[in-house]
């Protein structure tokens, strides 16, 4: 009875004492970049790909060239599950290290970091997520989204539909479906969807899918079954895509009328269908496959070498894949501009943000990091953190990713003042919003 | 041998019915307050006070809140969460049409627009019980958080659905929003809740406590000794709403700074019931013990690797994590169904006999 209450005692007294002595890790010599990924939850279809791509990306840099201009990388994972407590959790944990940035790959976590950006020094990238005013830097300083907004994937998405029907004033009563998650990931692309229906004249059919339900989509799609939309837009994430696409099979939905955004465009989206996949569409802004000398350099350094945390090596080059590699591609171009811009070796969040701003991939640079062909440009200027940049579309054969479309503009005319507007309603409605005192740099 | 109470002599009833008659637990509750008041936010680091102690006060706040009703007036809630959410959107509006308005009422006030949600759905308590009552509840849960989903006033039409905090201050110093200091928000939510704890305590201590416990233990005869039902029943939801509902507003307020519908979902009702039932039905300390097993002890399990120089896996962590705090909780239900708080009074007494025990 005693030895009982003594190891409860201890492991009540082990719970109150490791807070206290954590957190404080030492500072070594190095460039700190966390990493939030989600491996675990029912999310983690869609986080493993990603995190493994961001990892190995980052390793390869530091195995290939012994970081960036000499400086290792510090890479470091803090498990989320797509849960925004964690996520908060982790990013005070992580704050007190110096990080450069953080990416917080959930929009639920992202809007809990955007506020304290600013007063934390510590710049965020929302990778073609979050907040979608966010794109505005008079705004919001600390917080970047290139290369596109949700609300430019929707554009393209119905540009997209215009090209097939033949015009866009052939979408005058068509009517358009959107299946998103219930939050406010899904619920992103709705204000633009809206204005974009009043102008065009279609009809814009909203199919929410609760968090809770994401595998359990029948009775929705029986009511798509009923309204007969002409087009769906797929806003989905995790569990959500393969289901969604695996319903839209099932009540023989035209698969190439079902169009994702590019977070519902995973190889493991589209499998599970099976040939009912097929022709299943989705909105992308990098290649899928492992042809370029990046990937290459990737399977060399790090996933040969057994660095990587992947399940297997035909893993790579799948699209989620390739969207972390991009996304680590952007955090290690931006470093290195920091590290331009300020002439300083070990760089910190300020000097980041800085480099984020003055972010501008041309495709000469694609082609000396290996990735010609890969992406489209990127530049983030001090106004525009998104840059708006040209997403295409891409087509599941049954095992891959083919791109379909050419290269496509978002309607920039008609995101832009959306998101002005959105941009400072913000700021009106968080009292106390602070006013971009950071410098714009001469480069950018 | 040091905490014994021989040679303390009680002169008065008063002395003698005291919470801690003992001079030892005074010193200890003393000591324990002087450290969160003071220690903590002198010393304690942003991860600490931001990432640990804000969110396990509010999680106690709200466990005592589902204990005043589940182990003390024996009503089985589920709605936990969704009574939280009311508190936190009701600040929000709140606070959005009255910006002028103190915080703090805001806060509170959230707690009274709780209550009132919670005597709505527990009008049903005096027909149904036990697991039936559960289901009730479990109704407010998904009705509730189909209104945080669905109604856009509630968020004041934010086209992301999600409540975002403005920045508040209080005497000049700014309480939320992201500016405000971590140890402010800190002293903020330890004073409330060490308050609204005092005020629990005399709660279920007096007459209103008494008239709950008897419902629990017998509602027949609770009614036969002259106990209406009804306004017992009711009074214990609208306290407990009230105490849940501030726990919310604080919540999204003081911790979070922003939320979205999602936090408000079944799975919080069950992280809170789960708090009051490891921790120890119908027992305050007990609320305490149940939110720091529960939500600190993974945070430890993820930090202890790295703190040691272990370097394992992210993903890793977290599934040991779940099996580790997994087994913990079989472990103490097996050794002590009661629950901590129960473990602690136990002891306590044999602290009290030794080195002789009898």
């Amino acid at each position: 009875m005693r030895v009982k209450h003594l190891v409860l005692s201890a492991a009540l007294a082990a719970a109150v004492g490791v807070p206290a002595m954590a957190t404080s890790a030492p500072a070594q010599e190095g460039i700190y970049v966390p990493l939030f990924t989600y491996r675990t939850g029912p999310f983690a279809g869609s986080g493993i790909p990603i995190a493994d791509g961001m990892r190995d990306y980052l390793n390869m840099l530091n195995e290939r060239d012994g970081g960036i201009n000499g400086v290792k990388l510090i890479i470091e994972e803090c498990e989320t599950g797509y849960d925004t407590k964690k996520g908060v959790e982790c990013y005070e944990a992580v704050k007190g290290k110096n990080p450069v940035m953080v990416n917080p790959y959930s929009t639920g976590i992202t809007l809990q970091v955007i506020p304290k950006a600013a007063v934390d020094k510590i710049p965020v990238l929302s990778m073609a997520y979050g907040l979608s005013a966010s794109a505005d830097g008079t705004v919001f300083p600390w917080i970047f989204n290139p290369p596109a907004t949700y609300w430019d994937g929707a554009s393209v998405f119905i540009k997209h539909a215009a090209q097939v029907e033949g015009g866009l004033d052939k979408l005058k009563g068509k009517k358009i479906g959107l299946v998103h998650l219930d939050a406010p990931y899904g619920k992103e692309p709705i204000p633009l969807l809206e204005a974009l229906a009043k102008e065009y004249g279609f009809e814009l059919k909203l199919y929410p899918v609760p968090a809770a339900d994401m595998q359990n989509q029948s009775s929705l799609w029986l009511g798509v079954r009923r309204d007969r939309p002409d087009w769906i837009y797929l806003q989905g994430w995790g569990a959500m895509n393969p289901t969604a696409v695996k319903e839209a099979a099932k009540i023989n939905f035209p698969m190439n009328r079902l169009v994702g955004v590019w977070w519902a465009g995973g190889d493991d989206d589209a499998r599970p269908a099976g040939d009912g996949g097929k022709g299943y569409s989705t909105l992308d802004f990098h290649a899928v496959g492992t042809d370029f000398p990046v990937i290459q350099d990737i399977l060399k350094h790090v996933v040969d070498k057994g660095m990587s945390q992947v399940a297997s090596k035909d893993k790579v080059g799948e699209n989620l894949y390739n969207r972390g590699v991009y996304n680590s591609m952007l955090i290690a171009e931006a470093i290195r501009n920091a590290q331009q811009i300020t002439g300083k070796k070990v760089v910190n969040g300020e000097d980041t943000r800085r480099g984020l701003e003055a972010l501008n991939i041309t495709e000469a640079r694609l082609k000396e990091m290996g990735a010609e062909g890969f992406a489209a440009p990127v530049k983030v200027s001090c106004t525009d953190h998104n840059g708006h940049h040209k997403v295409f579309v891409a087509e599941w054969d049954g095992k891959k990713w083919v791109k379909k479309s050419d290269w496509m503009e978002p309607m920039r005319d008609k995101v832009r003042p959306l998101i002005e507007a959105a941009a400072k309603d913000y700021a009106e409605k968080n009292t106390g919003w602070p006013k971009r005192t950071e410098a714009c740099d001469k480069s950018s | 041998m040091f905490y014994r109470e021989a040679g303390q002599f009680k002169t008065t009833y008063e002395a003698d019915q005291a919470i801690f008659p003992i001079r030892q637990d005074r010193i200890g509750i003393g000591v324990i307050l002087a450290i969160a008041f003071i220690v903590i936010p002198l010393f304690g680091n942003d991860f600490l006070i931001n990432a640990v102690m804000i969110p396990f006060l509010i999680f106690s706040l709200a466990a005592i809140g589902l204990n005043l009703l589940t182990g003390y007036t024996g009503l089985l809630s589920l709605g936990t969460g969704a009574f939280m959410g009311v508190g936190a959107y009701a600040c929000y509006k709140l606070t959005s049409a009255f910006p002028d308005v103190n915080i703090l009422i805001c806060i509170l006030g959230g707690g009274f627009v709780a209550a009132a949600v919670g005597i709505v759905f527990g009008l049903p308590s005096l027909r149904i019980k036990g697991f039936y009552l559960a289901v009730a509840t479990l109704a407010a849960q998904f009705f509730l958080d189909w209104c945080f989903i669905r109604v856009p006033w509630l968020v004041n039409y934010n086209a992301s659905g999600a409540i975002e905090v403005p920045l508040r201050t209080l005497f000049g110093v700014p309480i939320t929003g992201p500016t405000a200091a971590p140890a402010t928000r800190y002293l903020l939510v330890l004073s409330l809740v060490v308050v609204m704890t005092w005020m629990a305590s005399n709660l279920v201590h007096g007459r209103i406590g008494r008239m709950w416990m008897a419902v629990r233990d017998m509602d027949i005869a609770a009614e036969l000794i002259g106990i209406r039902l009804l306004p017992t029943k009711l009074t214990a939801f609208a306290v407990s709403s009230f105490y849940c509902g501030v726990a919310g507003a604080m919540m999204v307020f003081l911790w979070y700074g922003g939320a979205e519908a999602e936090v408000f979902s079944i799975n919080l009702s069950f992280t809170v019931l789960f708090m009051v039932i490891i921790g120890g039905l119908g027992s305050l300390i007990g609320s305490y013990f149940g939110a720091a097993l529960i939500f600190i002890l993974p945070i430890v399990l993820r930090l202890a690797p790295t703190t040691l120089g272990v370097s394992i896996n992210a993903a890793t962590i977290e599934h040991l994590t779940f099996m580790i705090v997994g087994a913990l909780i079989i472990l103490f239900l097996i050794v002590e169904p009661h629950g901590l708080a129960r473990l602690w009074q136990i002891g306590k007494q044999k602290l009290r006999v030794w080195p002789f025990p009898y």
